[in-house]
């Protein structure tokens, strides 16, 4: 197989723009599972809504797509305070995350994209925008821009989330309640209250990941279960609610997803995230105890 | 009840189950009692790991599976007897279980869970791309037409599933009423308590993954068979994770009845729908069902049923949530 | 008197956290210790630390004569360590009864000690006795007070028949006549032979039960010997007893 010094090139450049595109999938998941330790599963198909929704917005009405996931934030953060307020009253409250609190969450995975088979259909949606299909040039580097808009803008929403919890008092909350419930509580700040928010902006996310996700490929309902393994994986090993963590793990994933698809073929994917999720499960092992 | 005494009475049960689904002269009914039946296995097995100890599988379906793609293997290299396939079914997929076991199960159940769903995606991914036993074209399997004495084969199949459920049940009581299942409920209730208290936690998980895997590939063993035409995506269906995780938890995880319960009434339910409605429909209808018993009534059919009898409003049983929890294990 | 428990140079950090540095102590067999310090001092942490729930990263840990690191929990339990939850941690969907069933089913039954069934329901009946909650002794851990919660924490630490028991803040929350009653149960499990670590807050029962006191204050120990002398140490006063 020639490994020529193009096609090395370009296939580390996708995989770091593939990294970027990762990281905004998987900064909802740093914050429910890495900070708020909520095993939210069902994340990627909130993912997939986002992306349906920046579908609609796009072939009913002509709305770039990153831009209907903006407008949609609001509702995506309301869906994500209503699930976690369903979750903590049936299971956070009674102690009982660890069975039903997980069933939970794969029954809304499931029901999620199983209402998408029945209004959408199994076929693959696409949205068109203007810089689908047109590519920058770097020397011997194709920069597409399929690929450049949509890690753009991932690393803008992480980096953007980041400001939030290190700079505002809501920020600084969230990341108080990751680590010492009772410190926040003794500070008569309301712990549920606080989870509440964060699993929103967490639910948020995933719009934007949405619109994203479309932008650089054709999506479909069951897509969505490709991506647990990864998420997780990333989580993982970046961390736990690192977000520069995440970014970096993100971008490693991209990069040796990448080299593998052009050098061996696509359908070893699955392999490699799955290689990753078990790397992680080897060499962070948490024991009982913790994370 | 002894456990012997107990498996003859569900052999006497099971005779007269055929005997009555033969009397209704449809062949139908045997088809769908087929798929009924392996729901029950299924169900029973998920059970001994998800509800006896609290560590919930995702990959059901790669079980299932792998039961079901080592008959197709074992079909090309040398054909064997339906019982001695499901033998075959049980040891590979009680290896597998045993491997992904010893690679997850020291970690939190939230680790093992995700390794479950990633563990269905690569086993898939390896089946498309394995074209000994047909890959995403699929492999037939010719069965005959008869057996005697049974007549039809499928009446041969069903009786095999028929006698597995009745195994799996048996299995699964027998468990819930020795050492083990004291263990398991330790598992479940308080893992690090339970270490505390000499229960050799890691070594009962792996005790429950291989017997729960064991008898999912055992239930798939005889699927080609049923079938005649095995893909991938039959093999790996969504409705079995889904099913075998909503069936115990909405008839009650906490014994043998529950999976048995929620897998005849779910499963009968299913077959009927199928006929009549969509079977998208039919999975959604399944995971409303799962969300909605795992909210209101977290004890499954079996909790409802002993709350009515006991006349008392039955608070969930479940770890008791004390607050300031973290400042034992760091300061 | 042989050393029963040998604890040398153990260190536990969490993250940059130094949660005990330099621990060094020995607890001979038969002997009533207690250990006494401020809260967030790595009481507990030394506790999980010996019985294996925690991994120690400096030092070692050595019962009856075997080095303890590397082994699980559970296998410590096996060799006779047996500890108390300073927050309770009961098996929730088993009955009391079948709570201290775990124990002897368990921890007994693997040093070769084979029970039949009515024996071993008869053990259970008796650790309950011992504290007081035999006639509760179907319900479920949910319909105890929080005060029988710790009685029945030291029951299952009691029905694993262990050769160290440490416990953990047993009696908070107990009336005068109730932390007697325990400092009493105590004292008997002593003279039948368990070596006893008795990890406390009231003063009171930590003097009428130890024969030698442990301090601990922010992860090291400051002081190490007669209950008597160790109270009247200045390092001791300024650092626990005077608050």
């Amino acid at each position: 197989m020639e490994m020529s010094l193009d096609l090395l090139g370009n296939a580390v450049v996708s995989g770091l723009l593939l990294g970027g595109f990762y990281a905004a999938v998987t900064i909802g998941v740093s914050i429910s599972f890495g900070m708020l330790d909520i095993v939210n599963i069902a994340h990627p198909a909130f993912i997939i809504l986002g992306s349906y929704i920046a579908y609609i917005a796009n072939t009913s009405f002509g709305i770039d797509p990153i831009l209907a996931a903006v407008i949609a934030l609001p509702a995506f953060y309301l869906l994500g305070a209503g699930v976690y307020q369903v979750y903590y009253l049936s299971f956070e409250r009674r102690g009982d995350e660890a069975l039903r609190g997980l069933a939970f969450f794969f029954g809304l995975l499931f029901i999620t994209e199983v209402m998408l088979v029945l209004v959408f259909g199994v076929d693959y949606r696409l949205v068109d925008a203007p810089y689908i299909g047109t590519s920058l040039h770097l020397g011997i580097v194709d920069l597409p821009l399929r690929l450049l808009v949509p890690c753009v803008v991932a690393l803008i929403m992480v980096g953007g989330l980041q400001v939030f919890m290190s700079r505002t008092f809501l920020g600084r909350a969230i990341l108080a309640v990751a680590q010492d419930q009772l410190a926040l509580r003794l500070m008569a700040a309301n712990p549920t209250r606080i989870k509440r928010i964060a699993f929103g902006l967490s639910i948020a996310t995933a719009s934007i990941a949405g619109a994203v996700l479309i932008v650089i490929q054709p999506v479909e309902p069951s897509i969505g279960r490709d991506y647990i393994g990864r998420v997780f994986a990333i989580c993982v090993l970046g961390g736990m609610g690192s977000f520069a963590g995440t970014v970096v793990a993100a971008m490693a994933l991209g990069i040796v997803e990448s080299l593998t698809a052009t050098f061996y073929g696509p359908s070893w994917a699955p392999a490699v995230s799955f290689g990753f999720l078990l790397l992680t499960l080897a060499v962070r092992p948490a024991g009982l105890l913790g994370r | 009840m002894r456990s012997d005494f107990f498996l003859l009475i569900c052999i006497a049960a099971c005779a007269a189950l055929y005997g009555a689904a033969a009397a209704l002269g449809n062949d139908y009914v045997f088809f769908a009692g087929y798929v009924v039946l392996q729901y029950v296995v299924l169900s029973t097995a998920w059970n001994i790991l998800g509800g006896y100890c609290g560590y919930v599988n995702f990959g059901s379906a790669a079980f299932f599976a792998l039961g079901a793609y080592s008959t197709v293997a074992m079909h090309k290299l040398h054909p064997l007897p339906i019982p001695l396939l499901v033998l075959v079914g049980g040891v590979v997929s009680g290896v597998v279980g045993l491997g992904m076991g010893y690679l997850t199960l020291r970690l939190r159940g939230a680790f093992f869970a995700i390794a479950t769903l990633a563990l269905a995606v690569v086993l898939q991914t390896l089946v498309v791309n394995w074209d000994y036993v047909g890959g995403s074209r699929g492999a037939y399997i010719v069965r005959p037409e008869t057996l005697a004495p049974f007549g039809p084969y499928i009446r041969y199949l069903f009786t095999i599933m028929l006698l597995l459920a009745a195994g799996a049940v048996t299995v699964a009581r027998l468990i819930e009423r020795s050492r083990p299942g004291f263990g398991f409920a330790t598992i479940r209730d308080d893992e690090l308590a339970a270490e505390a208290s000499g229960v050799p936690t890691l070594r009962l998980k792996l005790v429950a993954t291989m017997i729960s895997g064991a008898l999912m590939g055992m239930a798939g063993a005889p699927f080609p068979y049923y079938i005649g035409f095995l893909q991938p995506s039959s093999a790996f269906g969504l409705d079995y994770a889904v099913n075998s995780i909503a069936m115990p938890l909405i008839g009650g995880t906490t014994s043998w009845v529950g999976p048995l319960i929620g897998a005849v009434l779910l499963g009968s339910l299913q077959q009927i729908a199928t006929v009549t409605i969509s079977s998208a429909v039919n999975l959604l209808i399944v995971g409303c069902l799962l969300v909605a018993f795992v909210i209101i009534a977290p004890n499954g059919i079996v909790g409802l049923v002993r709350q009515y009898i006991q006349h008392k409003p039955e608070d969930f049983v479940g770890r008791r949530k004390v607050e300031a929890d973290a400042p034992e294990h760091a300061p | 008197m042989s050393q029963l428990l040998e604890i040398e140079r153990l260190g536990k950090r969490f993250g940059g956290f130094v949660a005990l540095e330099d621990i060094s102590l020995s607890v001979a067999a038969g002997e009533r210790v207690g250990l006494i310090g401020p809260n967030g001092s790595g009481k507990s942490t030394l506790v999980n630390c010996i019985c294996g729930t925690l991994r120690n990263e400096a030092g070692s840990v050595r019962f009856d004569g075997h080095r303890l690191d590397g082994s699980t929990a559970h296998q410590r339990t096996h060799r006779g360590l047996a500890r108390t939850f300073q927050l309770p941690r009961p098996f929730a969907s088993l009955c009391l009864l079948d709570n201290m069933r775990i124990p002897l089913l368990y921890t007994v039954a693997a040093r070769g000690g084979g029970r039949s069934a009515p024996d071993i329901e008869a053990r259970c009946f008796e650790v309950l006795r011992e504290v007081g909650l035999e006639d509760k002794a179907r319900r479920l851990p949910r319909e105890l007070t929080q005060v029988e919660m710790r009685k029945l924490e030291l029951a299952r630490a009691m029905a694993a028949e262990p050769k160290l028991l440490i416990a953990d803040e047993s009696m908070a929350g107990l009336t005068h006549s109730e932390v007697e009653d325990i400092v009493a149960l105590l004292k008997r499990l002593n003279e039948h032979g368990v070596t006893i670590i008795l990890i406390e807050h009231i003063m009171r029962a930590v003097m009428s039960f130890s024969q030698r006191l442990i301090v601990l204050v922010s992860g090291r120990k400051i002081a190490d010997g007669l209950p008597d002398q160790v109270v009247r140490d200045p390092d001791v006063e300024r650092a626990y007893l005077g608050q």
